[in-house]
């Protein structure tokens, strides 16, 4: 799932600071398991600006809402008519929903309200760890299911580097050296040989090196 | 011979070899090179000449070896894959064999949090193991990493790696090393060793392995002054053992620089003892003067001549 965190509340009035009506647009996709962009996250956000608004003086007034997901056309359609009444949209969607609204709705100032970090999933109950960095050529067939290149802050493919003590990174003593996990792992697998060989230069073509990357799914064209 | 350096010369006529260790300055003064130069001159076959080390800022590493050269002092450029991609660096490495530059360090290098820079993107366009790689095969091949042909002129270099054995997992350190000689590396300079007993037992282990065979290892000697810059090391730098009794013996000591200059003789005398070692590599973090002093009294100078 997509990772976000909310931005600071000085950073997102200063934002909508010209505009006396707003939507604020949550998300009922991964935003919402996170907690950063979901309904309530918008019932709370709303009443913060709220709040903060009417101690300046400048009340605002907010519709709230929660679409099930920000980044399909479909769903953000159905809301054309409350988009339409506002003078800007706030979204605590992640990125990809920001975009979404700001190309279906062209006319409209959408601002976001979330910093988005990263694909990963909760490794205990509210907190999220990154796992994948989307590079485009998957190497966790060889590396037991662990990926160097969203968890190593080298991107090493023959790692570890000389920084790895008692499994802890040295860049960041809050991680495990993910080459001493991968180490681990393909011990107890019996595939320690996988490690043996140099593994060849990474071909970053299918990473974000040229710009936006597209997927057809031929099957699936109408 | 590979690239024709006085250090393949020395290590390949089976001399016990001496590397030393020069950081270029934080501006862009050639003197402050010069100087430095002076130190080693006769005292080490080879001098590398660091490449933004821990992430600060310095002049570069290859004009900084270019103007070693022009002292009379052979460099081993180092070679870091934090700040460049493929393209720079095979760019970087013809601009430094152009330079008269015989040698390269291979390294991942520090990352940049570390430095004065924790801003900055990382690149790790290849990591230390495929950047290995790539210098053999512009040597050997005759071809950039893409497979494009280098047209006559290859650059030739002594290729060079550093190998950790005091990181984790110990018992992968020995197959890193194995790699980094299946990659090409030619020379391996170790962290700095101030646990003998876990160098002695690495070496059992490379040795056993017969990679001593394949590759020249160099053992890093970094000469201390206090116990205080032990005690630092020991808690702030990963992948460093300092064993408890060298603190002792520091704290213990009446003249601390005079103590710390009989430990590095000691621990010198004993690796040179030990099978498989080639050379040494002295790191005086900022007391390169101490290095002619320490080889003096090891017995270790004048440096062996080589046509």
């Amino acid at each position: 799932m997509i990772v976000a965190d909310r931005k600071p509340l000085q950073e997102i009035l200063e934002y909508i600071k010209d505009y006396k009506k707003i939507m604020l647009m949550g998300c009922g996709g991964c935003v919402t398991v996170c907690f950063s962009g979901g309904a309530k996250a918008v019932e709370l956000l709303a009443s913060q600006i709220k709040m903060a608004r009417k101690e300046q003086g400048n009340d605002i007034e907010i519709i709230e809402c929660t679409p099930t997901r920000q980044c399909e056309y479909e769903f953000l359609e159905e809301l054309k008519k409350d988009v339409e009444s506002v003078e800007a949209v706030l979204s605590i969607a992640c990125g990809v929903g920001v975009q979404a609204m700001a190309v279906h709705f062209p006319e409209m100032h959408t601002v976001p309200g979330l910093n988005t970090k990263f694909m990963g999933y909760p490794v205990e109950h509210a907190l999220w760890e990154e796992k994948c960095a989307g590079c485009g050529d998957c190497v966790l067939e060889w590396t037991g299911g662990l990926c160097p290149i969203s968890r190593c802050a080298k991107k090493l493919l023959n790692g570890p580097c000389g920084g790895s003590a008692d499994g802890v990174c040295e860049v960041n003593k809050d991680n495990e050296c993910v080459w001493q996990l991968i180490y681990d792992r393909l011990k107890k697998l019996g595939k320690l040989e996988n490690l043996n060989q140099v593994r060849k230069p990474k071909d970053w073509r299918t990473s974000t090196n040229a710009g936006q990357r597209r997927i057809k799914f031929e099957e699936a064209m109408l | 011979m590979k690239s024709g350096s006085k250090l393949e010369k020395v290590l390949t006529a089976g001399k016990f070899a001496i590397t030393a260790e020069l950081g270029p300055p934080q501006n862009a003064n050639p003197e402050a090179i010069k100087k430095k130069a002076q130190h080693c001159l006769g005292v080490a076959e080879a001098v590398n000449i660091t490449d933004n080390q821990t992430a600060i800022v310095r002049m570069s590493s290859i004009a900084a070896a270019a103007i070693a050269v022009s002292c009379g002092l052979e460099p081993v450029a180092q070679m870091v894959c934090r700040d460049r991609n493929r393209i720079a660096m095979q760019s970087d490495l013809l601009g430094a064999a152009a330079l008269g530059i015989k040698n390269i360090l291979c390294l991942s290098g520090d990352h940049q949090s570390f430095g004065n820079h924790p801003e900055a993107k990382n690149v790790y366009c290849l990591d230390s193991m495929q950047l290995i790689s790539m210098v053999k095969q512009m040597r050997d091949e005759k071809t950039f990493i893409s497979g494009d042909p280098i047209k006559e002129y290859e650059p030739k270099f002594f290729i060079g790696a550093v190998a950790n054995p005091f990181a984790d997992p110990f018992e992968f350190r020995v197959v890193r090393l194995a790699k980094k000689i299946q990659a090409g590396a030619d020379f391996i300079q170790t962290q700095c060793i101030f646990d003998l007993d876990k160098f002695e037992k690495w070496m059992e282990l490379v040795v056993k392995e017969g990679l001593h065979k394949k590759v020249y290892i160099m053992a890093g000697i970094t000469p201390i002054r206090s116990s205080r810059a032990l005690k630092y090391m020991k808690t702030e730098v990963a992948g460093m053992s300092i064993p408890d009794e060298l603190i002792e013996r520091m704290d213990a000591a009446e003249d601390p620089k005079e103590e710390g200059v009989n430990i590095a003789c000691e621990m010198i005398e004993r690796i040179k003892k030990i099978e498989g070692v080639s050379g040494l590599h002295l790191m005086p973090i900022g007391w390169e003067s101490i290095t002619p002093v320490i080889l003096e009294r090891t017995g270790l100078l004048p440096r062996p001549e080589v046509d």
